[in-house]
């Protein structure tokens, strides 16, 4: 099956892309039985268009000498002419009804496979993602809240372990969306909403918001990395440690503005007093992919634009342009970059 | 008892014949010249024409916007227009698209072509159909005046809350999207009143509902579901505004409002909006395929159940836009279900089509063409639905720009290739000319090329999971080459309508003189001169079966005995079309577009403040109280045919 979708989009792979945002990864529990139920539908489809489009063809060679001639039929005459198709309309039309049946069952049964619950025994892991306009906020909830962990615009998953992610939103329609996972779940203000998520091979996967939420919707993007059970535990391991004090002179300028100024009345970074909450949390934000909800790779040239300017980044977003100066950029920049 | 004679009716005047009627009926019937007779006019030729070249006009503006965008999706991150304007521009082509374009122009071809199909001389309610023009130019030029003043709506053509509301878009951008939404409301469930009016009662005698025109019967579908689905996106832009004006808090969920709905509301008006821009195309279909096929379409009942149930059905599928709201999931299979049904009765109808050209002789004329455009591409938008209405394939496909591609192969497919071909069928009925057949197989060409290419890569976009509605992408997913032909089909596509419009100008002024059934059709509307007179027909015709012009005799019978020397209708019952009384109709006035503009700038003000309500109240009440005046005893009756 798989293989099948594989040609029938062969076209799209000649570009030679990369799949990391795409339908046809089937990466998850979910995006494999997309594609499955995606080819099912794609035969039937291509079978009732060749249908349709041979019929037509036949209809344009059939009378194609006796244009002339002959005046139109009126009523009477026409309905006699129409009895040898009474058959073949009911056909057709038992026809569709069947097809269209085996669809509807097809799509049931996937549809009830998703809605599976992971089996009782096994581990599961409990991600609370919050949608603001435009970044993800993801916190990891354990048993002992001491463990719990929280990032943004990233979200890290180990293969094979179901993942129960709470969706909320705090100020417009969001859509959770990482295609090579599973399908799309609207995060709706003053309501929950929940995804289960089964990723089952490692690998770096992007996912978007898929519902516009303003202005920079097209900027709303998060970075799902599935590692091996052992990776992720590192990782994890790594999150929970509270930010390191700063070690050069630079760093400590750039610690000293980043917690005493603008920055620390939006942004967190745990072991330090910076604790803003509506900003996305910076404990480890140099360890990450991307800068701004995925605007950027995170590179050391990006963070300085980024910090330099947010608005000319990405215009419109929630964080003002400061003005910071020249000694207080690079203050800053080394610091964040600290930050692993 | 005393037996009356005929020449003691007090009725039986005068009787006109031959030239000397129709210069009588064309002294009543016609409007004053020049611009005053422009503006009083309650001809529905007149407002027909005015609202069809006004909605295509739409469709050519909001086709700019799209040119913009495309030119910016071209490549990745390209940074010709802001991510605000990009916002803007997408929100203006979707409302002008499927508000001032798509649902308006079905509308006008039902205004200028049912009256002449069922053989009546005006519509029903005339006046009220000329205000449907005013209110409807007035919603589309609040719209994009205010675009050029840079208050264009940014929300998307669905609104959604709360990034619509208040808190998140403050400024009157979504105010003007909705007051736009209550103009073109007004306007068209005005022009569905009177459509289902004419339709039911004016029919000419023996024209009973199982010999209607097809045409007419999905105009007379798609008003009834004009009227039955308006309220509801009427509740919901009214909870909107008063949201944001008043301080209501419908859709505040901190205030125990509801986001969700919002979507309910405005999806029970949005789906079935769909059916109401597509079935008119069914009927411009059936009438080509019969005329260019010389036969009746197959299965005339089938097809009206067909056409019935697609407006039934078109109310219990909205669900399916709000798969991914995570409702109940249970629930969901019931619109799985319901949406794939619509596959049967449009699949019966295609059927229903091609074996017309099977069986019959089709002459593949421009018109024709268009029809095979339509059906290949409708089948592809018809199969693509079928796989949105699963909820597993939903749930990845939604918001995506497969869904772009959806939708534009179904309302572009489904109704536009129908309306071009539909224009250039009824060309010489409207205008008295024909269009030129070689520029409209170039025309044809073109833009069924150039909406392929420019669409069909959409699907690869949207697997490979581009969502819409983006102002750019980055590089490296593998977009790249699928935006790039689907901005190269645009501008094809574009060259395509640019050749139409050139075709439909050059041919307005050059083109061959028309008579009055150039096609050889088989319907009323072929059986009057080209253009029509300002008075239809001369008599109004009787009709003994569903193809009055193709039934072997010389002469299509009439009726005669209504009056000449003031405007008159006959209407007749409303199954059997049997002839009942005689209805006097009203005369041109210029107080439709008074009370039309009282009603502008009521509601143009009502964005500022809730006592424009109040206020203006008092001049669009004496407006209207003028427009209803009582006109006195009818004048004794001198003249009949």
């Amino acid at each position: 099956m798989r293989r099948c979708l594989t040609a029938l989009l062969a076209l799209a792979a000649l570009g030679g892309c990369d799949t990391v945002q795409s339908m046809t990864g089937g990466d998850g529990r979910d995006g494999a039985l997309f594609n499955q139920l995606f080819t099912i539908f794609m035969i039937v489809a291509l079978l009732a268009l060749a249908a349709v489009l041979a019929f037509l063809a036949a209809a344009y060679y059939r009378r194609r000498d006796a244009r002339e001639g002959a005046p139109p039929e009126g009523d009477g005459e026409a309905e006699r002419g129409e009895q040898p198709y009474r058959p073949l309309l009911i056909g057709w039309a038992a026809l569709i009804a069947l097809g269209l049946a085996g669809l509807t069952l097809a799509s049931y049964f996937t549809d009830r496979g998703m809605a599976r619950p992971p089996p009782p025994d096994r581990p599961v892991l409990s991600v609370e993602i919050v949608a603001n306009q435009w970044w993800w906020d993801v916190r990891y909830h354990f048993f002992d809240h001491s463990k719990n962990i929280r990032t943004a615009n990233e979200l890290h998953l180990p293969a094979g372990v179901p993942a129960m992610v709470t969706l909320r939103s705090n100020d417009v329609i969001h859509s959770f969306w990482v295609p090579n996972l599973a399908g799309k779940q609207d995060l709706i203000p003053g309501r929950v909403t929940d995804i289960v998520l089964v990723p089952n091979k490692t690998g770096r996967f992007r996912g978007q918001c898929a519902e516009v939420c303003g202005v920079q919707h097209a900027h709303m993007a998060l970075d799902v990395i599935v590692d091996t059970p052992m990776d992720f535990a590192r990782w994890m391991a790594a999150q929970a440690v509270p930010a390191p004090p700063p070690a050069t002179p630079l760093a400590k300028a750039g610690f000293d503005y980043v917690t005493n100024r603008e920055c620390a009345s939006c942004h967190n970074i745990v072991g330090t007093p910076a604790s803003g909450q509506v900003g996305p949390d910076l404990t480890h934000v140099a360890a990450r992919k991307s800068i701004g909800a995925g605007t950027f790779p995170m590179t050391r040239g990006h963070l300085y634009a980024w910090v330099a300017d947010p608005q000319g980044a990405k215009p419109g977003n929630n964080m003002p342009y400061i003005g910071l100066e020249a000694d207080e950029l690079h203050a800053v920049v080394a610091y964040l970059e600290t930050l692993k | 008892m005393s037996v009356l004679s005929a020449k003691d009716l007090p009725r039986d005047g005068e009787r006109l014949k031959g030239a000397a009627l129709h210069k009588r009926l064309d002294k009543t019937w016609r409007r004053p010249p020049g611009l005053w007779g422009q503006l009083i006019t309650v001809d529905h030729k007149d407002i027909g024409r005015r609202y069809i070249v006004t909605a295509m006009g739409f469709l050519v503006l909001g086709g700019i916007l799209s040119l913009i965008m495309r030119t910016q999706l071209a490549t990745p991150e390209s940074g010709l227009i802001t991510p605000q304007r990009y916002a803007e521009l997408f929100t203006m082509h979707g409302t002008t698209m499927m508000f001032l374009f798509a649902v308006p122009v079905m509308e006008a071809m039902a205004v200028f072509l049912v009256p002449l199909m069922i053989g009546t001389r005006a519509m029903a309610f005339p006046r009220l159909n000329a205000f449907s023009y005013w209110i409807y130019l007035a919603g589309g030029c609040l719209l994009w005046i205010a675009f050029l003043l840079n208050m264009a709506p940014d929300a998307g053509w669905f609104s959604y809350v709360p990034l619509s509301g208040p808190e998140f878009s403050p400024g009157k951008r979504t105010d003007v999207w909705a007051q736009m939404v209550t103009f073109t409301e007004v306007a068209a469930l005005a022009v569905s009143v009177e459509l289902v009016a004419t339709i039911l009662k004016q029919r000419a005698p023996g024209m009973t509902l199982a010999r209607m025109p097809l045409f007419v019967w999905v105009s007379l579908i798609t008003s009834l579901m004009v009227i039955f689905s308006m309220p509801a996106v009427t509740l919901a832009s009214s909870f909107l505004l008063s949201d944001r004006l008043v301080g209501t808090q419908f859709y505040n969920p901190f205030e125990h409002g509801d986001a969700l709905l919002w979507q309910h509301l405005f999806w029970f008006f949005g789906h079935p909006e769909v059916y109401i821009i597509f079935l008119p195309g069914v009927g411009f279909v059936s009438h080509i395929v019969e005329t260019f096929c010389r036969r009746p379409v197959l299965f005339y009942p089938v097809m009206v159940l067909a056409m019935v149930s697609i407006g039934l059905l078109a109310f219990g599928l909205w669900v399916h836009h709000m798969f991914a709201t995570g409702l109940p999931r249970l629930g969901y299979s019931f619109y799985t279900a319901a949406s794939m049904t619509v596959a049967i009765p449009s699949g019966i109808q295609i059927f229903c089509w091609i074996a017309t050209m099977w069986e019959g002789r089709p002459r593949w004329d421009t018109p024709l063409l268009y029809v095979a455009g339509f059906i290949f591409t409708f089948v592809i938008g018809g199969l693509t639905g079928v796989m949105l209405a699963s909820v597993p394939l939903d749930l990845q496909l939604h918001d995506t720009y497969f869904v772009v591609a959806h939708f534009h192969y179904v309302l572009i497919g489904g109704a536009v290739f129908p309306l071009l071909g539909a224009l250039t069928y009824w060309f010489p009925k409207i205008t008295g000319r024909m269009m030129s057949e070689r520029l409209g197989k170039w025309t044809f060409w073109t833009i069924f090329l150039g909406f392929q290419l420019g669409f069909a890569p959409m699907h690869w976009s949207g697997i490979l999971g581009m969502p819409r509605r983006v102002y750019t992408y980055p590089e490296g997913l593998g977009w790249e080459n699928t935006n790039l032909l689907s901005t190269l089909g645009a501008f094809v596509l574009a060259t395509g309508v640019l050749l139409f419009a050139m075709n439909a100008l050059l041919s307005l002024r050059r083109g061959a003189t028309a008579d009055d059934n150039p096609w050889g059709g088989s319907g009323l509307e072929w059986a009057t001169s080209s253009p029509p007179a300002s008075y239809n027909f001369a008599h109004i015709p009787v009709v003994e079966s569903r193809t009055p012009l193709w039934d072997g005799r010389d002469h299509l019978p009439v009726m005669t005995g209504l009056r000449v020397d003031d405007k008159e209708l006959l209407l007749t019952s409303v199954i059997e079309a049997k002839p009942d009384i005689r209805e006097p109709s009203p005369k041109p006035t210029i107080w439709p577009l008074i009370a039309a503009l009282a009603t502008t700038t009521m509601f143009v003000c009502s964005m500022f403040t809730p006592w424009a309500v109040v206020a203006g109240a008092v001049p669009t009440a004496a407006a209207l109280i003028a427009w209803f005046w009582p006109k006195g005893p009818p004048t004794p009756e001198p003249v009949i045919e």
